[in-house]
């Protein structure tokens, strides 16, 4: 079941699915969310422009999309009705704020009819519940001001919905009693407006009979349902933790991807440090001084900070210096959408810098899996002491799933040896420390903190003479140090997990290889194509620089091979650049993540078009 | 680290085994020369001392003393600095910058630093000229200057490197320069002694693109009449009898007077402590260029919370309040569910 809240941007509606979920994620159900709403805080009520969503997948079996096209809308006014109907499903149920219908809200809508009359909403099952009315009904008792009542109605919806799904009404009183706690009457009206809409679903013929969907059956656990951003700072502070080294964040604020500084500067008894910094190179700056400081550096941002930390990530992959560099990819170019989703920055990530400066590269495919990739990133940028870019998105950042609780006793030990002594021996005879003295089978170089005695050095940009760090000029020097860093990122690919495939591993006529977010709607999609009878199997990267170690003969393996991303086809790019295989773009950038049923119609379309 | 003991040294010591590149002639030698001779007398460890710098021949420095050090990129070192002075303030952390570094592409990151007052020490080589790019006017060059990107005239107008600090509200901000080893020796140390961001800009001769741009001020023989030397408690008087002086009159602000015409009552006492920095501000704006009697020493030292002191106060807050942190707790600190 898909539901999706719509209403105006001030309307509560991102509250009111966020809560739904919650209670949903309470009574056991699987779920997974997509926040949709407009970069404008506040866009000219009642326009197409300021529609803010909330669509949740509610089911009792196993899944990982938010849906695609929603099986029920909750429209607050004719914009949200307008804006979101292109999206439902054939015979979707629509409920409708009926009070919000006059000529004023249909004409700022862009309606010249009113759509309940004209039959643009034949074939779906319209739910008209004056919700605005009902709701001032229920709280004016109280004493609110009528205007003051209205903004309880995304409460009335949300009761009402509650009440059709049978959702546990007792946990959202709670939530509501302890979120206003510092306004009482509000608390109030929100509690009666919630318990008048699941009244009115009770006792009014509108309905039928309630919908349910019962329980999913997931494996045996603690759960707790999670975003990707919070997931992600967690992971941060679990990687801190295991590596023992204080966790460091400079940031600056950008969309969608400030809710990880938020989190993280909750966290200071952790001893986590965050700076807001001045702009998004400074952000990056402290990182790097923090990191050489000892701490876990970590810089997080979009793709235009992205592009302004490029020089000072070129600086870390100079220095050597292990740093987390996060990108909760957005739509580009420029400002682009900053509030929707795109994988449009993986070359940046790849190629972004000046020079030959190569790094890893990791992205994760769920909400909750943005917990363990910190994790690996921040492993690979301590055990080889380089910069490591996360390609997160807006989907995982903003989209919840229920997680399973990892046994914190079972996280890797990511501790980290510093140097304490001089590791070698000068002309003069005396023992002295070389900083880019490096292990023979990692290649990552000594790393000595500042405040240990004796091993006094000094690093920089320039370019240093192999071993000892010194600035060289010697060409021969410079296209070494350029191959060891490169071979050095390259090793890396000889301490990661093999690449996956599932599906039929054996005789599939199709491969689809997927990475980040796209992994829900790539597993839908092959399930679905393989129950109709074709052969399909998928491959989900997490590595994306280096790739795993068998990622070459994985590509080949497959007679035909399609790479779904959002964006006009970078992976794929990659794919046939270092494979030689004729893998095939299949791109979709609006903004809004795949569709399982999209991907299953390419699948079907790719295995036709070469049969 | 731990070791409280400081080993006695020298000069030697806190040299690094680099040869020396700058130019010959170069003014900064002579700053180089400073820092190392103070070092020693500063009561600290080589290990835990941190020079970080931009780009730029000021930012050579690093590689010369034997300390820890980072060479970066271009206007970012404050911000380098900022996140390694917070991760460690049991360190030591300078910063060595010129004027294209600090106040053109850094500029951002200068006054943020200040203004948050990071515990750093910020050292700015003021030559009012690009060196290692070869000629080009800077932002402190003044207006009409004939350089090879400006071969009509700079029209830019210069920053006064001074005010700007003061404008930021920095709360150490100093002037010194090349020619004078025990002056800079004395407000570098005044410098470091200062809890939180420290500003010391030092005129420092760029004898290649912009030979003798101080001397008229520098020069031994002119000093006494062109350098106003600020002395915390005492009337800012100049001159080589002492007859000049500076009052500040309620229509005029901060002006030139000889001491005669006004009585050395009327005289401006200086006070670095003052927390309004508005007077420093105006001591900043008495000369328009290194040309007229310039001010030096220290314009403003006063007390204010260090941002690396309400980090680590937070932390160890949050942890007083909450204990250290417990990772299964954090994840279980939402709404949590069994499934058997």
């Amino acid at each position: 079941m898909i539901i999706r809240f719509a209403g105006d941007s001030g309307d509560g509606m991102q509250l009111t699915g966020d809560r739904f979920t919650a209670t949903s994620a309470l009574y056991g159900n699987d779920l997974a969310t997509l926040p949709d709403f407009p970069a404008e805080i506040r866009a000219p009520a009642g326009t197409i422009a300021g529609v803010s969503a909330f669509q949740v997948h509610i089911s009792d079996h196993d899944i990982t999309t938010p849906g695609d096209a929603p099986n029920v809308l909750v429209a607050m006014n004719p914009a949200a009705l307008r804006s979101q109907l292109v999206r439902l499903a054939p015979g979707a149920t629509i409920i409708l704020n009926a009070d919000a219908f006059d000529d004023r809200s249909l004409s700022k809508a862009g309606y010249t009819e009113d759509p309940r009359a004209d039959g643009s909403l034949d074939g779906y099952t319209v739910y008209e519940v004056p919700m605005t009315s009902l709701t001032k009904g229920a709280v004016t008792p109280l004493g609110v001001k009528p205007r003051d009542a209205e903004r309880s109605k995304n409460f009335f919806a949300l009761g009402l919905v509650s009440w059709m799904y049978t959702r546990p009404v007792d946990a959202t009183i709670e939530w509501i009693q302890r979120r206003f706690v510092a306004r009482p009457e509000v608390a109030e009206a929100n509690t009666v407006a919630f318990k008048a809409g699941h009244a009115f679903g009770e006792t009014a013929e509108l309905f039928d009979h309630p919908f349910e969907v019962k329980p999913a059956t997931l494996p045996a656990g603690t759960y707790t349902n999670i975003n990707g951003n919070t997931a992600l700072a967690w992971g941060l502070i679990a990687a801190s933790q295991l590596s023992g080294l204080p966790l460091f964040l400079g940031s600056y604020p950008i969309t969608p991807a400030s809710d990880i500084l938020h989190e993280l500067s909750k966290h200071k008894n952790f001893g986590v440090r965050t700076l807001q910094a001045e702009d998004e190179i400074a952000g990056i700056g402290a990182a790097v001084g923090a990191a050489y400081g000892g701490h876990l550096g970590v810089t997080t941002t979009s793709g235009p900070g992205m592009a302004l930390k490029a020089e000072t990530m070129g600086l870390a992959v100079n220095l050597e210096l292990p740093l987390l560099v996060i990108d909760i990819q957005r739509g580009g170019p420029s400002t682009g959408l900053p509030t929707k989703t795109e994988q449009a920055d993986l070359l940046m990530a790849f190629y972004g810098r000046h020079g030959e400066a190569p790094l890893p590269i990791l992205a994760p495919r769920s909400p909750s899996h943005c917990f363990e990739v910190a994790i690996e990133a921040a492993r690979i940028a301590l055990e080889w002491r380089t910069p490591v870019v996360l390609l997160s998105d807006g989907y995982l950042a903003n989209g919840t799933e229920p997680w399973r609780l990892p046994d914190v006793d079972e996280l890797p030990d990511l501790s980290v040896t510093f140097a304490t002594e001089p590791n070698h021996v000068g002309d003069d005879g005396e023992p002295t420390f070389w900083p880019y003295l490096r292990d023979p089978e990692t290649l990552a170089r000594a790393w000595a903190l500042p405040g240990t005695p004796g091993l006094m050095h000094r690093i920089g940009g320039l370019e240093k003479e192999d071993g000892s760090g010194n600035i060289s000029y010697d060409p021969a020097n410079h296209e070494r140090m350029v191959q060891l860093r490169a071979e050095k990122v390259a090793r890396i690919a000889d301490h990661i997990p093999p690449v996956e495939v599932h599906g039929d591993v054996d005789d599939a006529d199709l491969l689809v290889v997927g990475w980040g977010s796209t992994w829900g709607a790539v597993d839908g999609a092959v399930s679905r194509a393989r129950q109709a009878g074709h052969k399909v199997a998928r491959a989900h990267l997490v590595h994306l620089n280096p790739f795993p170690p068998n990622l070459g003969e994985v590509v080949r393996r497959y007679p035909r091979v399609i790479v779904p991303e959002m964006n006009l086809g970078q992976l794929a790019h990659q794919l046939r650049a270092e494979f030689l295989v004729d893998a095939r773009p299949v791109t979709k950038v609006r903004g809004v993540p795949f569709t399982a049923a999209e991907l299953e119609q390419q699948i079907i379309d790719h295995l036709k078009d070469q049969a | 680290m731990t070791d409280t003991l400081i080993p006695v040294t020298t000069r030697k010591d806190w040299s690094s085994d680099q040869d020396v590149r700058w130019c010959p002639g170069c003014g900064d030698y002579s700053i180089l020369a400073a820092v190392q001779l103070l070092m020693p007398e500063l009561g600290i460890k080589r290990e835990d001392t941190v020079f970080v710098s931009g780009i730029g021949c000021a930012a050579r420095m690093p590689y010369y003393m034997n300390t820890y050090g980072m060479h970066t990129i271009h206007g970012r070192a404050p911000a380098i600095a900022t996140g390694l002075a917070l991760a460690r303030p049991d360190l030591h952390v300078f910063v060595v910058s010129g004027d294209g570094d600090a106040l053109s592409i850094g500029g951002n990151h200068l006054i943020h630093a200040l203004r948050r007052n990071v515990d750093i020490t910020i050292l700015l080589f003021n030559n009012q000229i690009y060196g290692l790019t070869k000629g080009q006017y800077s932002p402190t060059s003044e207006v009409g200057k004939v350089t090879k990107s400006t071969p009509f005239g700079s029209l830019d107008h210069p920053f006064n490197p001074v005010s700007v600090a003061i404008g930021a509200e920095a709360s150490f901000v100093a002037r010194t320069h090349d020619m004078d080893r025990r002056h800079m020796m004395e407000v570098i140390r005044r410098a470091f002694e200062h809890k939180g961001a420290s500003l010391v800009e030092i005129y420092q001769n760029c004898n290649v693109f912009n030979d003798a741009a101080f001397e008229t001020i520098t020069a031994k023989a002119n000093r006494d009449d062109m350098l106003i030397p600020l002395r915390h408690g005492e009337p800012i008087r100049f001159g080589a009898d002492g007859d000049k002086g500076v009052v500040i009159d309620s229509q005029r602000g901060a002006h030139l007077v000889d001491v005669a015409d006004v009585g050395e009552d009327a005289l401006l006492v200086h006070d670095e402590t003052r927390d309004d920095p508005s007077v420093a501000f105006m001591l900043s704006r008495l000369a328009t260029g290194p040309h007229e009697p310039t001010p030096i020493g220290v314009f403003r030292d006063v007390m204010r919370p260090d941002y690396g002191g309400g980090v680590e106060h937070q932390v160890a807050a949050a942890r007083d309040e909450r204990g250290p942190g417990d990772l299964g707790a954090l994840l279980r600190s939402g709404a949590v569910w069994e499934v058997s």
